[in-house]
């Protein structure tokens, strides 16, 4: 690389290693790039979608080293030696991961862009929360967006997966205390 | 508009050492980049200024939490979730534990880092509140040796600090003797998860004998910086709390704040809910006396 930053598209990158979904995977990319793109054009792992670009919509949750990561927000060196799970490692032997059945089963999956994003984050929260009732539910997957706004039964797939109840009236948040809801005229 | 790979340079020295050596041989050059989720926000718009950068993420001798009996130091790249995973944390500092729950999502929780956090400089930054209140102090580092700055005199300017050319922060420190202090923080936002603060303010206090011993208010988005409201203590401080003494408290902070309209909020609407806020600290301090 020269002086000022500026790189010829040929030049040849230092070899990142990382695993992802248990593989060795070995990548000469430019160590800005993105996780994201690493994962979906060089490694062709489609699963993992792009939405806003900037950590905001969770479409592109991957977990690396056992936590919940935006991949459009990591440059992949930062990835070197990490453990990446991404969708495509939920499936074991063909076997659909229980999230993943469940997400079939109730609904959970309307235009399907959001989905792996949720898979993942939903994969988090169970690893550290086996029984999350709804307020762990609503937290662990706040930072997912779905357009087509099917979150309750995102909610009550990931419930149903982990044996709880997502849907009980009585555990809705009707106030919250840390936090206000403001309103002001635009 | 996309940001491209190729023109960004990013190194990773691996050892703080090294990093240092870096920073001071070319000061000025290099931008720290830790967690990410700010630097690699504006990569991705295609609006990063910075052309080299150096890595700091995985550094470990930077995601330290020390405890000591005086103080707790917490390392520069300690993310969010630890913070929030700390028992020492979580028992005797509930504000920043609070903050550090506001931080985006978890996925942006484990990766953003309360060095940069207070680096980045947003005058709403969520952990401000809670570490003007607890009267923290900053230890920054590099080839020449460590010093320490307090908090309240970080920020100089709008995303401007004390930090030189060669420096990173490597701790913060807040001292362990708030247990038995008065503690309150409240943020407002648009929408619980994810929102930037239109307004957040954090307090601790000491009461005896219905008199105001000790006071701290950090606030955000009321200034070019997260700021610590030093005139509004002063009308409070050894006052007993009657109403003159809120509406002393209330002019005081409308003083002293400095709200813009912006895309999140107006002006006028900051000024009213900063009052709001201080209003409800005190109105709470009043109702419920000093702690047991």
């Amino acid at each position: 690389m020269s002086a000022n930053g500026k790189v010829k598209a040929n030049a040849h990158w230092p070899a990142i290693r990382f695993t992802v979904n248990g593989e060795s995977r070995m990548v000469n990319v430019p160590p800005m790039k993105r996780l994201l793109d690493v994962l979906r054009e060089d490694l062709h792992l489609t699963g993992t979608k792009e939405g806003c670009g900037e950590g905001e919509c969770g479409s592109c949750s991957v977990r690396m080293d056992n936590e919940l990561v935006n991949s459009c927000l990591v440059p992949v060196l930062q990835a070197e030696g990490a453990e990446i799970q991404t969708v495509e490692g939920l499936a074991l032997d063909g076997e659909l991961h229980p999230l993943q059945k469940a997400f079939l089963k109730n609904g959970g999956a309307q235009c399907g862009i959001c989905t792996p994003g949720m898979l993942m984050a939903a994969a988090q929260l169970l690893a550290h929360s086996p029984h999350p009732d709804e307020v762990e539910i609503r937290e662990g997957l706040a930072g997912n967006l779905c357009r087509c706004t099917g979150f309750i039964r995102i909610f009550e797939s990931v419930a149903a997966a982990a044996g709880t109840s997502a849907s009980a009236p009585a555990k809705e948040p009707v106030k919250e205390p840390e936090m206000e809801q403001t309103h002001h005229a635009r | 508009m996309r940001g491209n790979a190729e023109v960004h340079e990013l190194v990773a020295p691996g050892s703080l050492g090294a990093v240092l050596d870096l920073l001071a041989a070319e000061p000025g050059q290099w931008t720290p980049i830790a967690g990410g989720t700010e630097l690699m926000v504006a990569f991705s718009a295609g609006r990063l200024n910075a052309h080299k950068l150096v890595n700091l993420w995985g550094i470990p001798d930077l995601r330290t939490i020390e405890v000591t009996p005086q103080s707790i130091a917490i390392g520069a790249a300690a993310t969010f979730l630890d913070l929030r995973k700390h028992t020492v944390v979580a028992a005797e500092f509930p504000l920043l534990a609070k903050s550090a729950s506001w931080i985006g999502s978890i996925a942006n929780q484990s990766r953003a880092t309360l060095g940069g956090n207070l680096v980045n400089g947003s005058p709403a930054a969520d952990s401000s509140p809670a570490l003007l209140a607890y009267d923290a102090e900053i230890e920054t580092i590099s080839v020449r040796g460590r010093r320490k700055v307090s908090y309240s005199e970080f920020h100089t300017g709008y995303k401007r600090n004390v930090l030189a050319p060669d420096e990173l922060i490597y701790a913060i420190h807040l001292p362990r003797r708030f247990t038995r202090h008065r503690q309150y923080l409240r943020k407002v936002g648009t929408r619980r998860a994810m929102a930037i603060a239109k307004v957040a303010l954090g307090a601790t206090a000491l009461l005896e004998h219905g008199v105001l011993h000790e006071l701290r208010l950090g606030a955000a988005s009321l200034a070019p910086y997260p700021v610590r409201l030093i005139q509004t203590e002063s009308a409070l401080l050894g006052q007993p709390l009657t109403p003159e003494t809120l509406l002393a408290a209330r002019r005081a902070l409308l003083a002293e704040v400095q709200p813009i309209d912006d895309i999140r909020s107006t002006a006028e609407y900051r000024r009213r809910v900063a009052v709001n806020l201080l209003e409800e600290f005190l109105l709470e301090l009043r109702r419920e006396g000093p702690r047991p």
